[in-house]
């Protein structure tokens, strides 16, 4: 028989922090500047220029520090993590090693109703590096600072995962921590979130860890989770084969999935770590622990339970909501105008959630004004529009967010409320289906059905269906 | 009296009281440059004179005009090559910066140009500021203007050199283990390193962060703490920069030393001091007791550690400050290269000269794994112990007078074969950027060499007050005539 | 005890420094880091146990800016020492293979 492997796996999370500017300068951290237009003397590693700390960095890193049960290093500081690279300016990383900000937390994960604790060794603030593109005319590449000094925590996991689905659970939770802190955005694609997966395996009941890899340049759930199952296959087969696993860095190519050494003569990988003599030390005291903590705002499940009490949502249904916090702004703006939860729900959850899967968005790229919803519920409600309509409507408000009162105006698409227009119609429509009119007299209730579909037909869909369901029952 | 012999505040007052022009100031030094240069080589780079004689009427203008009415409005300075000046080379010496233009100024230039002084050049200094005789200058040593066959100091060498020889009025230098005091020394005018975060490192280009500090060089202690008061600024800009309750140092300037306690370290009087030096100093002690200061030797301890510590906490720091010059953003990029790291290396090995290498090596090294304790955090527990010790010093004594190096200046050409010999030169000036201590070297005579001696006097941190009263004190016993000072003299 | 600094470490500190010696310079590199490690070894003499590493000089902590855009656009400024540049961008040896 084979023998039977335990995966041990640890993340490192990198995490682009929300903040206006840079870490240790005045620069923007907005996305889709022409190249270098969002660069200093500071950022771009000029001759004489020094860093100055941004004080919203240590606030964020306080609150994830918070959220995930960490305790807060009193007296942290910065230290250098020296390495050459194009896209590292001074050539050194300001960086936390000796004293990083938060330490000893831990997030609760819960796969299919077993729960578990993730520890969290460590979470350090330091700064992005810019970017590289590979130009092939030129055969060269070019720096791009941009992103050069912008802010990042990276949140160091202990090796306490043994599964895919444990490290999708931990970086899900992470996520929407974070993301309610309102720290980051934390996309996996646009890499405003990154992880890095520590993987080792040993045979189980062994006490020992084996040697770990690591691996990087992985953007999405996915991806991890085939880099996780491709990196164990490798390590198993190593072991099976008598070879030994070394302990490096690889680069996970998620099209061909398989994952490459990224190793190289000249990346010693010693990275002479020594305080940054450029800052002074951090030191943090109880009352801003406790301002930091007063300030957080309700997190995923407080609000899971809320919505649960306050607006009567199914469990299941407060779940999908709260699952992504800018659905849940959507889904609490738009109460706040048109007070009704449950009709809101409604369409955040069938809707939305239909529409993001074919069009292959994630909830955060929704970007309608709740005002619009509010509006479609409003005509719906007053019975001004059908469901068929307000279908369409609300993906025309999903995709382009037009303003559903003037497009249905605009359109002709109110309903006929006119009892005497819809009268006539439907008498019209019994006469020309005596057919029908007689399979629903000896009980077929289908072919209501039918006669209801006739008459919406003539009405170019505007009528109401429940009117005409109602007019129809009496003339029969 | 010419204006070459005139010290900063000495040519700013005649310029306020319209005796002589700003153009005249800039002209005459123009002038001295035009004629001793090509011997002296203290500047890397010196401005224009169309520019600097248009700035100066820009100046004359404001002065005239009542804006400008601080005492060095007018006044020509040279700065160390290792500041930023805007839109003017900067190369640190170094063939790496060769073509480095910055586009922003040096805080320490902003205030100083804001005090309506004209920076007139960049003089030159050792690589980087690492050496002790402006000898590892990629663009040629400069020459001591007492004696050129021998070394002004460093590695703010070319300043000191520029001010003995009224190349400029007054310099600014940088210190990061005597680079002001010993070439001050060395050249017979007056250098002051103050406390450490007194003024803004930002834009001054870093060899050792945590000691480097800009400074001025200047023909006496009245000129040092005008200068010091109009450069001195808490900067945003600089994290370690210190908010200071006064940036007043000249108000207090009395120069009375009665019931000032002076403490001269035993350790420092013993081997390797010069006869000569050792005399003159102990000269002057003698006269500061004759103007009412109490004088007395003890024990300082742990002298010969802070040599070691220094070269391990500069290298180190060195090492990871200079990784930026790699040919990518600014400055030299070899010709021909194979790929990242090979343009890497060609670019760094050729644009660096030896003494850096020799500092960048030795710095990666204690830093690299395995060996960051025993080299890196020794150093910097040795560090406190040397603070300390001054701690406790200072619990006695308001000043401490010491040698600011143990022998006067060394011929050209002997230093560098023996680099720990030239290290343990600067002795008497490492520790106290160790503890981040202010300290000035003020002229204390000659040897038989004619060739000038200097003495050093150490205050507490943020006392400078103190020692600029001791110089001065000890300055007034002297009765220097700056042809004393000004070497060159006037042709 | 007396540093031996061999060719391997010499090698692998030129790495890390990104210097590339000749066999000359290698040779002094060698002798120089030898002599200056012995020095520096006299720090041992001392007793430095329980000593807390001195980092800063002084007590200065807690220095931040607030979270407020102050740069604008200087593009320009900073490529204008940029050694080779396309398109607002500094050129680098290719960094993929």
């Amino acid at each position: 028989m084979s023998r039977q492997y335990e995966t041990v796996i640890g993340l490192e999370v990198h995490v682009e922090l929300a903040t206006q500017t840079k870490i240790f300068c005045g620069c923007s951290t907005k996305f889709g500047g022409a190249p270098n237009t969002h660069t200093c003397p500071v950022c771009t590693g000029m001759p004489g220029s020094l860093p100055v700390l941004n004080k919203q960095v240590v606030e964020y890193a306080m609150a994830v520090g918070l959220a995930t049960n960490c305790t807060i290093t009193k007296n942290c500081k910065f230290d250098r993590k020296n390495y050459f690279y194009p896209d590292n300016p001074q050539n050194y990383q300001i960086s936390q090693l000796y004293y990083p900000i938060c330490r000893n937390g831990g997030i609760e994960i819960d796969v299919n109703g077993n729960k578990k604790v993730i520890g969290i060794h460590e979470i350090h603030m330091e700064e992005d590096a810019g970017k590289l593109i590979h130009d092939e005319w030129e055969d060269c590449s070019l720096v791009d600072f941009n992103r050069s000094g912008v802010p990042l925590i990276e949140i160091v996991s202990e090796p306490d995962m043994r599964s895919a689905d444990e490290v999708i659970a931990y970086l899900d939770k992470l996520r929407l921590i974070i993301q309610y802190l309102g720290a980051s955005d934390c996309k996996l694609q646009e890499g405003s979130m990154r992880a890095d997966v520590n993987l080792s395996v040993r045979e189980v009941g062994a006490q020992e860890f084996g040697t770990r890899t690591e691996m990087k340049n992985l953007n999405s759930f996915k991806a991890i989770a085939r880099a996780i199952e491709g990196e164990r296959r490798r390590q198993i087969e190593l072991i099976e084969e008598g070879k030994k696993v070394i302990q490096e860095t690889r680069r996970w190519d998620d099209n061909k999935e398989y994952s490459y050494a990224m190793r190289s003569k000249e990346d010693a990988q010693d990275y002479r770590y020594f305080p940054e003599p450029d800052l002074v030390p951090i030191i943090i005291s109880d009352e801003w622990i406790e301002r930091v903590r007063k300030a957080q705002p309700e997190l995923r499940d407080e609000k899971r339970l809320r919505y649960k009490e306050e607006f009567d949502i199914p469990e299941y249904d407060a779940d999908i909501l709260t699952s992504s916090k800018h659905m849940a702004d959507l889904f609490e703006e738009t109460v706040a105008i048109c007070k009704k939860p449950k009709e809101v729900s409604n369409w955040l959850m069938v809707e939305a959630m239909r529409l993001l899967k074919e069009t292959e968005k994630e909830p955060e790229d929704m970007d309608f004004a709740p005002e619009n919803l509010a509006k479609l519920i409003e005509l719906v409600g007053d019975s001004k529009i059908n469901r068929t309509v307000a279908k369409e409507v609300f993906e025309l408000i999903f995709k382009e967010d037009i303003d559903p009162e003037e497009y249905v105006k605009e359109k002709g698409l109110m309903m006929v409320n006119d009892d005497g227009q819809l009268r006539s119609v439907i008498e019209a429509v019994i006469e020309a289906n005596p057919q029908s009119v007689s399979d629903y007299k000896n009980g077929k209730e289908k072919a209501l059905g039918f006669l209801v579909g006739q008459t919406m037909k003539e009405m170019k869909g505007k009528a109401n269906p429940g009117k005409i369901n109602e007019i129809l029952r009496e003339l029969l | 009296m010419s204006i070459l012999r005139l010290t900063a505040v000495e040519l700013g007052k005649k310029i306020k009281d319209k005796e002589i022009s700003v153009r005249e100031a800039c002209e005459a030094v123009i002038k001295q440059i035009e004629a001793e240069e090509k011997e002296l080589n203290c500047y890397v780079t010196v401005l224009d004179k169309e520019a600097i004689l248009k700035k100066a009427d820009e100046i004359q203008a404001k002065i005239d005009s009542g804006e400008l009415t601080g005492p060095l409005a007018g006044v020509p300075f040279a700065v160390k090559d290792n500041m930023c000046t805007k839109n003017v080379l900067t190369t640190c010496s170094s063939k790496i910066l060769g073509n480095f233009v910055p586009t922003y100024d040096a805080q320490a230039v902003i205030n100083l140009e804001a005090a309506g002084a004209i920076v007139i050049g960049k003089t030159n200094m050792d690589e980087f500021a690492m050496g002790s005789t402006t000898e590892t200058s990629a663009y040629g040593v400069t020459k001591n203007p007492w004696n050129i066959e021998h070394v002004p100091g460093g590695s703010s060498g070319g300043s000191a050199a520029a001010v003995a020889s009224g190349e400029c009025i007054a310099a600014l230098g940088s210190d990061t283990g005597g680079s002001i005091r010993q070439p001050s020394s060395f050249c017979g005018v007056t250098g002051l390193k103050p406390t450490y975060g007194t003024i803004s490192r930002y834009g001054l280009i870093a060899y050792g962060s945590s000691l480097d500090q800009i400074g001025p060089i200047a023909k006496d202690v009245t000129d040092c703490a005008t200068i010091l008061e109009a450069i001195a600024s808490y900067d945003p800009k600089d994290s370690t920069s210190v908010k200071r309750d006064s940036y007043d140092f000249t108000s207090e300037l009395t120069g009375d030393v009665k019931g000032m306690k002076i403490g001269i370290p035993r350790d420092y009087l013993s081997e390797g001091l010069d006869s000569e030096v050792k005399e003159a100093v102990l000269g002057a002690a003698k006269a500061l007791e004759e103007k009412g200061a109490i004088v007395e030797e003890f024990d300082l301890s742990l002298v010969e550690y802070a040599i070691p510590a220094y070269y391990i906490i500069a290298s180190a720091e060195a090492s990871s400050n200079l990784a930026r010059f790699d040919g990518v953003k600014y400055g030299y990029r070899t010709k021909e290269y194979e790929g990242l790291h090979n343009m890497y290396k060609k670019s760094r090995s050729e644009g660096f000269g030896p003494e850096v290498k020799r500092r960048i090596m030795l710095g990666s090294f204690v830093l690299s794994s395995g060996y960051y304790d025993a080299y890196y955090m020794k150093a910097l527990r040795t560090k406190a112990l040397i603070k300390k010790a001054f701690d406790k010093a200072f619990e006695k004594y308001d000043v401490i007078l010491s040698p600011a190096a143990p022998t006067t200046a060394p011929k050209l050409g002997n230093s560098l074969s023996d680099p720990i010999k030239m290290y343990l030169g600067d002795i008497y000036t490492i520790s106290v950027n160790l503890a981040g201590l202010p300290g000035i070297s003020v002229p204390c005579g000659s040897d038989s060499k004619k060739l000038p001696i200097g003495v050093q006097f150490i205050s507490n941190c943020f006392d400078e007050k103190s020692i600029l009263n001791a110089a001065l004190a000890y300055e007034k016993t002297r009765d220097i005539t700056y042809s004393d000072v000004l070497v060159k003299g006037d042709k | 005890m007396a540093h031996i600094i061999d060719d391997e470490t010499i090698e692998y500190v030129g790495i890390l420094a990104k210097l590339e010696l000749s066999g000359e310079e290698k040779e002094q590199a060698k002798k120089d880091m030898e002599n200056m490690l012995n020095y520096i070894d006299m720090l041992n003499e001392l007793d430095t146990d329980g000593v807390e590493p001195m980092i800063n000089i002084f007590p200065v902590n807690n220095v931040f800016r607030e979270d407020v855009v102050t740069n604008g656009d200087d593009r320009d400024d900073m490529l204008a020492n940029a050694p080779a540049k396309k398109d607002g961008q500094y050129m680098v040896p290719k960094t993929v293979e």
